[in-house]
């Protein structure tokens, strides 16, 4: 299985993961590979296996409608990069 | 004192024989003069000189655990309140955590001391602590060796004689791996039975966080800190604790060992074979019976991995943005800018691979290719497991096919260093516990036994690699020049 | 060529916990930027979520309100895209396993009924806000509201005209309310809506393209814009176009929707099941548990208060539109002992004229259902009449008194005594011989004359019957 170096860009722009021009071949390389060693699974015939998403048959535990956590604005905005009356700025969106 | 076990320490600083100050500051001199083979990303000085301070007045009063007073280390993966937490990437090399993790609480009211923030592979994704932001650890035992990893600060540090014990994290094998190639003993606890509260998320479904120390003892000491029920976690299972140095002493008479002929296939370095025979060997002499099983999916962990764990951290990663915390790249010009820019300048190489992996896994028209077939295979391995564990108590076999490869020697060659986590990644898919304990030397480089068991038998892991080392001493062994 | 429309309705309802689906963030409306927004919600490293037990209760109550299949094993999934307001990077949602499954909701369009498919429900944390004013050319982000839960209830695509639409979209506010899951603001966003638009030659059944407009937050803009839809897409199509698959955006001021983005270019957003979450599993027993909560529905309501207490379906309506004052009503029949009819008329009259006037809801009446209660029993054992009823009503709304109190201080009550009343009756016929003449010999209209000196002798505190009984009595 081959992935081309626009597949590459497409994977990444999802990803929104910046990437050299420089290395863009060498990661279709290392990604056709890994896809290589995947053949293995396909050639199984797993029809009737239940997929495993969590190693144990656990549930989810619920938590009570109460209010635990106050106000930690100062703590948590002293290490963000830019923060103006109370908020986080990034460049402007536009819808 | 520094390659003292964790008792000993203990029974010395009651004993008034030297305080935990002392004690310290020892560790701290010898980390500064072993600071080549860059184990530690972020020494707490101050800090650990204050909680050893702490420590002492603890002992005094006679209100003191094992731990309190002992100088640990933690993975940079755990979020520690105050200190850098980097998760060795660049993406958090700004980052001071605002919160503590679980496991670092736990050990905080113990009582322990914290040395300092360990060295690890970027994001824990890594077999050899080579794609850290702060560059490779060295291995002590041969300095152009890898340590192994992710958790390759963790071992090294504690084959180095720079922290007593150190705690690690392993979704893959990256508590075992580096244990074995360092020389210590290390424990992969079952999944869910230590918090993932505040360690940072690499693979949700397969990480655990756990300890990695001279001894059996040492790691039950740490495992019944670590271990226990946390509300803020999920995944993390409401089952009492067990006291794990209880049965340390059992004798492992009638025990069913099992031997997977597929960990035994070609691949395994027929030295490190016989360090495993030897090893079993020594168990046999113990009372136990061995018998071989059966894995056959075993060689499908490795695909099922490379897709299930780059998928998960796919999605784990996203949070790194740049908006919040961490890495913010220069002057982006809009929002694509500042992602794009932001996470192609924070993340290195290996960490790029797998989320593009991951995103590609997850992507439209090859969920159920990949990803559904991948959970598919994990549940074959699973039962595999299931199965060989319903005919004997645990498995055992090789932790690595090889002792520790040199530095720069397969960075270059992913696909090749992903194959070499043959026998660790099944069990992470499983879930189940397992163990590397320090079984024989190779061309003056160590070599761990694995030992593998049933869901939350910790302690009877803990009981056989203890027994094996009371007529064993591989596991008190030093490298040269850090004796 | 006659077209037909094809309308589906997407709304999140923002559930009406105290804190958050997978934190224990306060979910308070209005609180200072970022003040809510706790390491979870800010998606710090290493955090993890726990769900909410509320959330599960109020979305599998909806289910069951709407006869709805509740999902016993249901999973939440990663959406994966990129946005500031998103702090994880992706938003933890339901895919494939949503927690309420396959429904319906009955609604009546100008006398119709209609039965509406509700094709499943399910449960998802909100993102933050954008704040688009200018932060030297930056947007500034809130994540106040990050992780506040949500329900998104999915409709089928059954509704064919803007008016079902909205019928159908008030049908879902008022059921939300009642079942006390949603408070239904939707100008705190409490409530929004997305509408999916297509249009198809009429007895075609292949579906035409689909557009959807996003985020409309009142039922008149609901309408507008979908009928600007309809419109612009049968033009497009009959002036020789295609409708494109998008997303628009309804323009109020202009009456028009325009586009916001292609789909085409929209995000894969590689759906999977979350790992750090388990699957919900919802139970017998804990659905009984639920349905025991189930208070009385809308359309239940309405048709007990026909049967029950005689009222017609205007005084029905507006006395079942919110639960609570449909409760204030009912207790109001209870404690005053009066005739439904007459308690109806009070409540949906003057009760909520002074509301209204006042800008107040009935939760924040300053007159109490005792109160009310205790002044419409005065009229019905005949110590006040009606008309001075509203006038210690007046007095009631401005101050705390009873009713007994003001009609004692005042001295307003209705004098019943017969033969105070005929001795004043007397008087007035002895007075006016001329009217008394006038009315024997046919004159109906002037009986009006005498009940007008009687009352303004007695000042107006005669009770009238026993006041035009007489008169009519004596004036034979």
């Amino acid at each position: 299985m081959s992935l081309t170096t626009n597949d590459v860009k497409k994977i990444a722009h999802l990803a929104r993961l910046g990437i050299d021009e420089s290395d863009i071949e060498s990661y279709a390389r290392d990604l056709s590979g890994m896809l290589d060693l995947m053949t293995q699974m396909s050639e199984l015939n797993t029809d009737d296996v239940i997929p495993m998403a969590h190693p144990m048959d656990q549930v989810q535990r619920l938590r009570p409608d109460i209010v635990t956590e106050q106000n930690n604005r100062e703590q948590f905005q002293a290490i963000a990069p830019q923060v103006e009356a109370g908020l986080y700025l990034v460049p402007k969106v536009i819808e | 004192m520094h390659n003292k076990s964790i008792t000993d320490l203990a029974k010395s600083l009651r004993a008034g024989e030297f305080s935990s100050v002392e004690l310290t500051q020892a560790f701290l001199d010898r980390i500064k003069r072993y600071s080549s083979l860059n184990s530690y990303i972020t020494v707490t000085e101050d800090l650990a000189l204050q909680e050893a301070k702490a420590a002492d007045e603890r002992i005094a009063k006679g209100d003191a655990t094992l731990l309190t007073g002992i100088p640990i280390a933690q993975k940079d993966i755990f979020c520690t309140q105050g200190v850098k937490t980097t998760c060795g990437s660049k993406m958090l090399d700004n980052f001071i955590a605002p919160y503590n993790a679980t496991v670092v609480e736990k050990f905080n009211q113990a009582g322990a001391v914290m040395l300092g923030k360990l060295n690890m592979d970027e994001f824990a994704m890594g077999s050899s602590n080579e794609t850290s932001y702060y560059g490779a650890v060295k291995n002590p035992w041969d300095l152009n060796a890898i340590p192994g990893g992710s958790s390759g600060g963790s071992a090294a540090a504690v084959a180095a004689g720079l922290a007593v014990c150190a705690t690690g994290t392993d979704t893959g094998g990256s508590i075992r791996q580096p244990a074995s190639h360092c020389g210590i003993t290390g424990l992969k606890p079952t999944y869910g039975r230590v918090s993932r509260y505040g360690m940072i998320a690499y693979a949700s479904s397969l990480d655990q966080g756990g300890p990695m120390a001279h001894n059996a003892e040492d790691a039950a000491i740490m495992l019944q800190i670590m271990a226990g029920f946390d509300e803020r976690d999920s995944t993390s299972v409401d089952l009492p604790v067990p006291d794990y140095r209880a049965e340390l002493n059992n004798s492992i008479e009638g025990l069913k060992i099992g031997l997977p002929k597929e960990f035994f296939g070609e691949g395994l370095n027929s030295d490190v074979a016989a360090v495993i025979e030897r090893a079993v060997n020594e168990c046999r002499k113990l009372g136990a019976h061995i018998q071989e099983v059966s894995m056959p999916n075993l060689k499908l962990a490795i695909p099922a991995y490379y897709v299930i764990a780059p998928a998960e951290c796919s999605a784990n990663l996203s949070r790194f943005d740049g908006v919040r915390y961490g890495y913010r790249c220069a002057n982006p010009v809009d929002l694509t800018d500042l992602y794009t820019r932001s996470r192609g300048e924070g993340f290195g190489k290996e960490v790029k691979r797998r989320i593009l992996m991951g995103t590609y896994a997850l992507s439209a028209g090859y969920y159920d290719a990949y990803y559904i077939k991948a959970q598919k295979v994990r549940r074959l391995i699973s039962d595999d497991f299931k199965k060989a564990l319903s005919e004997v108590d645990v498995i055992m076999g090789p932790v690595a096919p090889t002792a520790a490869f040199g530095i720069g020697e397969k960075i270059g060659n992913p696909i090749e260093m992903y194959l070499s986590d043959i026998y660790t990644i099944a069990i992470n898919l499983a879930g189940l516990p397992a163990m590397s304990v320090p079984a024989g030397i190779i061309g003056g480089k160590p070599v761990g036994l694995q030992i593998i068991g049933n869901y939350f038998a910790e302690d009877r892991l803990l009981n056989i690699a203890h027994q094996y080392q009371q007529v064993t001493d591989w596991h008190q062994q030093s490298p040269k020049g850090f004796e | 060529m006659e077209w037909e429309a094809v309308i589906g309705l997407e709304i999140h309802t923002q559930l009406a916990t105290k804190s958050k689906i997978f934190s224990g963030a306060s979910t308070a409306y209005g609180a200072e930027p970022n003040t809510q927004a706790c390491a979870v919600d800010l998606g710090l490293p290493g955090v993890l979520p726990v769900l909410n037990q509320e959330a599960v209760r109020m979305a599998v109550l909806f289910g069951l309100a709407i006869e709805a299949e509740i999902a016993p094993y249901s999973v939440f999934a990663r959406k994966n895209y990129f946005y500031p307001d998103l702090p994880k990077g992706y938003q933890i949602s339901q895919f494939e396993l949503p927690i309420v499954g396959l429904g319906h909701l009955d609604i009546d369009v100008d006398g119709v009924k209609k039965c509406i498919g509700v094709t499943r429900a399910h449960l998802e944390e909100d993102a933050g806000k954008s704040l688009h004013e200018d932060f030297h050319g930056l947007t500034g982000i809130d994540l106040n509201r990050a992780g506040t839960p949500l329900l998104e209830i999915v409709s089928e695509p059954d509704m064919r005209s803007a008016k079902e639409a909205v019928a159908y979209m008030r049908k879902l506010h008022e059921l939300v309310r009642y079942l006390g899951i949603c408070d239904g603001n939707m100008q705190e966003g409490s409530f929004r809506c997305d509408a999916n638009v297509s249009v198809r030659p009429k007895g075609q059944q292949a579906f035409g393209t689909r557009a959807e407009i996003k985020n409309i937050n009142s039922f008149k803009f609901v309408e507008k814009a979908i009928n600007y839809e309809i419109e612009r897409q049968i033009d497009l199509i009959e002036s020789g176009g295609a409708v494109v698959q998008e997303t628009r955006l309804y323009d109020a001021v202009k009456d028009q929707t325009r586009s916001m983005r292609s789909k085409e270019e929209a995000n894969d957003y590689r759906y999977f099941p979350d790992p750090d979450l388990l699957p919900v599993v919802v139970d017998e027993a804990f659905k009984a548990q639920v349905k025991a909560t189930m208070p009385e529905l809308p359309d239940a309501k309405k048709q007990r208060f026909k049967e029950q207490y005689g009222l017609d379906d205007e005084s029905t309506t507006i006395l079942t539109s919110s639960r609570p004052l449909a409760d204030y009503f009912e207790i109001v029949v209870k404690e005053s002992g009066s005739e439904a009819k007459i308690c109806a008329n009070w409540v949906t009259g003057d009760l909520l004229a002074a509301l209204n006037r006042s800008g107040l809801e009935i939760g924040d009446s300053p007159v109490s259902h005792e109160r009310l209660a205790g002044l419409l029993a005065r009229i019905s054992d005949n110590t006040i009449s009606g008309k001075i009823a509203k006038q210690v009503f007046e007095e009631m709304w401005q101050g705390t008194a009873s009713a007994d109190e003001i009609i004692e201080a005042k001295g307003l009550k209705q004098i019943t005594d017969t033969g105070a009343i005929e001795a004043i009756i007397d008087k007035i016929i002895a007075n006016n011989p001329g009217q008394v003449e006038q009315y024997r010999s046919g004159k109906d209209k002037v009986f009006g004359f005498f009940v007008g000196q009687v009352m303004k002798e007695m000042q107006g505190k005669a009770n009238p019957g026993e006041v035009n009984k007489m008169l009519k009595d004596k004036l034979k």
